[in-house]
């Protein structure tokens, strides 16, 4: 299993257009994703997931990723995050 | 009046037109017990990928006619239907319950849309329960076999009234058919009122009972100007709002014609006309309004927005790509202004009885000279990309300016000699905003390059009255002839040095300040981009002769901010008439 934890920076959080976008990014693999916070674990394939955990700035989560393309499934979600300017 | 009704302007205009009442379609269903699960998953799967196309088609519809930005949305919708945790719970239930598969949609969604509409800290999750509505109405209706009413079918003019408007009713909207629309519900920053204003088509939400009110034909107006319908109106109030639209329409038009325009008066005399922004960010809706250029770029935001002290290479980017995109004209930028009302966590400020009065802004960057200089060295970096001017906030002593200069120096040469390249024409001034600097602004103005008056904070010092406090807001009195006295002190001690006086308070951007300020030799205005175009065109109708008479009198003979207030509007209502 390949698990990387973030601290988000972004002022709004992890809202709409980011959440979009990495739920678009963890869609194309075949593992299975999860992104954690606060003690709650949603799958990372599902907006409404990712939504519901209402992550705000300075918060910090962990994805975890599982199966045959767990690395570069961890890798282009950093990407994604970074990209979207929501962790470094 | 029994004939009218309000609500939240969302989308400026005037409409009238008869009612097209978007009802909702009937969604009603029996709850059934099926036997054969997998055959009602199979049609559950059927309705996934019908919506998923009518979404496509809605999306691309939306890209069309709004931009990427607004069909953004119909993204989100698509990941919606493709939720693995969301059609996977609803053939849960198909098969563990053994129910319909709307049973199931209905109570999953519920489950969902109650999840967002719950988090009353947040506007924004709370609105996207509309998006979840909004997708599964449509899994729901491709269920039933039921066709959702489409607004894209309009073909005359009409005024759409609905409970709420989806994102996908929006984007079919035509806006040559659709005059005007108002809702039930929704805020200003609803997806219906944004779309309303990207569309430019007036429209009032939040009427809470509109459609129940109104039926299928009636003739109404919007006057989304001053967020009020008016039910069957009378002839003469159709003559009124026609004027009314006729009107907003030619200011409007008188006012987009000024974006390019020069700031000049009747009489040909320029003055600048330079907008207020917090962030890089703003710098496109300063362009859009044409300002002259920035008159106050509030640099505490990049300290108030960040975790901990900004890193001279965050600051630089964010000078140099507002100096950049404002393409070489005059951004004046004030140093940290941190302190009176702004706290900054990680500053560790003690807790003051009079924070306004006490430490803060260039105070603490005399103090706290390192952060001081962190600043101006990405300042001074960024300087070669544009026309930069920097001013330090809250000087009330000559003694204060002459050490911050002397820390600008310095930094100046530390950058000289590191081999870094620094703009030769940058421009050094100060804030005046206390009195004291104000009333000694002839020995200022030997040394500084410029002035810009902070009017929010020099009122409330000048009338030791608390911008804060309730209270005492009657004593907020921009035209005071006292406050007036000392802004024309500052302003003719700058031309006397051959130095310049710009303003960037509250009054710079006030239809009444302004024939005054003209009048005074202000050469400097700066607002909210928001009423540039508005103040360029008043200014273009003033003689600066005649303000310059009337700016004397209101100084000289004036005793009350009353007195002052009646004088200006006399003398505006002549030159207006006469242009």
């Amino acid at each position: 299993m390949e698990k990387k934890d973030f601290h988000v920076i972004a002022e709004t959080g992890i809202h709409a257009r980011p959440a979009t976008l990495l739920v678009q990014t963890a869609s194309k693999f075949s593992s299975d994703l999860n992104l954690e916070y606060k003690g709650k674990s949603v799958n990372l394939k599902s907006i409404m997931g990712v939504m519901s955990l209402g992550v705000g700035q300075g918060a910090d989560v962990t994805i975890t990723a599982e199966g045959a393309d767990e690395a570069a499934a961890i890798e282009a979600v950093a990407e994604t995050m970074k990209n979207e300017g929501l962790s470094e | 009046m029994a004939n009218r009704l309000n609500g939240i302007p969302a989308s400026d205009g005037v409409a009238i037109a008869p009612v097209y009442l978007l009802t909702e379609p009937d969604l009603s269903f029996e709850t059934v017990t099926v036997e054969d699960t997998a055959a009602e998953i199979a049609r559950f799967e059927q309705a996934i990928a019908q919506t998923t196309e009518e979404i496509t088609a809605i999306r691309d519809i939306a890209l069309e006619s709004l931009g990427a930005e607004e069909a953004q949305v119909f993204e989100a919708h698509l990941l919606v239907v493709a939720d693995p945790e969301f059609t996977d719970q609803v053939k849960g239930q198909v098969k563990s319950d053994k129910v319909n598969a709307e049973t199931a949609l209905k109570n999953v969604s519920d489950m969902f849309i109650q999840i967002f509409a719950s988090m009353e800290d947040n506007p924004y999750m709370q609105e996207r329960a509309a998006d979840i509505k909004d997708v599964s109405e449509r899994m729901l209706a491709a269920l039933l076999g039921v066709k959702l009413p489409s607004p894209a079918t309009i073909s005359e003019e009409v005024i759409v009234i609905a409970h709420d408007l989806t994102p996908s009713d929006t984007a079919q909207l035509n806006k040559k058919y659709v005059k005007a629309f108002v809702t039930n519900i929704g805020g200003r920053t609803s997806h219906s009122a944004i779309m309303a204003r990207s569309l430019e088509i007036p429209a009032i939400v939040g009427t809470k009972e509109i459609t129940s009110i109104v039926k299928d034909g009636d003739l109404i107006i919007v006057d989304a100007l001053d967020g009020e319908v008016i039910l069957n109106p009378t002839e003469d109030e159709i003559k009124t709002y026609e004027a009314k639209g006729a009107g907003y329409a030619d200011q409007k038009a008188e006012w987009a014609k000024l974006v390019e325009a020069e700031s000049v008066t009747k009489d040909g005399k320029h003055v600048e006309l330079a907008a207020n922004i917090g962030t890089p960010k703003d710098v496109v809706g300063v362009l859009e309004n044409g300002a002259d250029g920035v008159g106050l770029y509030r640099t505490e935001f990049l300290y108030m927005d960040s975790a901990d002290f900004p890193t001279e290479d965050e600051q630089y980017e964010a000078y140099k790509a507002v100096l950049e995109s404002m393409n070489g004209k005059g951004v004046v930028v004030r140093t940290m202004d941190i302190g009176g009302d702004k706290e900054l966590p990680y500053l560790h400020l003690p807790e003051e009885m009079n924070p306004f009065l006490g430490y803060r802004a260039i105070r603490i960057s005399l103090d706290q000279t390192d952060m001081f200089k962190t600043q101006l060295r990405a300042l001074l970096r960024a300087s070669v990309h544009g026309d930069l001017r920097i001013m330090f906030p809250m000087i009330a002593t000559l003694q204060e300016f002459r050490s911050a200069k002397k820390i600008y120096d310095e930094t100046k040469a530390e950058l000289i000699s590191e081999g870094v390249s620094v703009s030769e024409t940058i421009q050094v001034g100060i804030m005046v905003e206390i009195p004291a600097a104000a009333v000694l602004a002839k020995q200022f103005a030997k040394e500084v390059d410029f002035f810009s008056i902070g009017t929010n904070d020099l009122i409330q010092y000048t009338m030791a009255a608390d911008r804060m406090n309730e209270r005492v807001s009657y004593l907020y009195q921009p035209y005071n002839p006292s406050i007036l006295t000392l802004i024309k002190n500052v302003i003719d001690a700058s031309h006397a040095e051959g130095k310049w006086t710009g303003m960037c308070g509250e009054m710079a951007g006030d239809q009444t300040a302004v024939p005054l300020l003209l009048g005074m030799g202000l050469d400097e205005f700066s607002m909210s981009a928001t009423s540039i175009l508005r103040t360029r065109s008043l200014i273009s109708k003033l003689d600066s002769n005649e303000m310059a008479a009337l700016a004397d009198k209101a100084i000289n003979e004036c005793a009350t901010a009353e007195e002052v207030v009646e004088l200006v509007e006399e003398a505006v209502r002549k030159a207006t008439e006469e242009a």
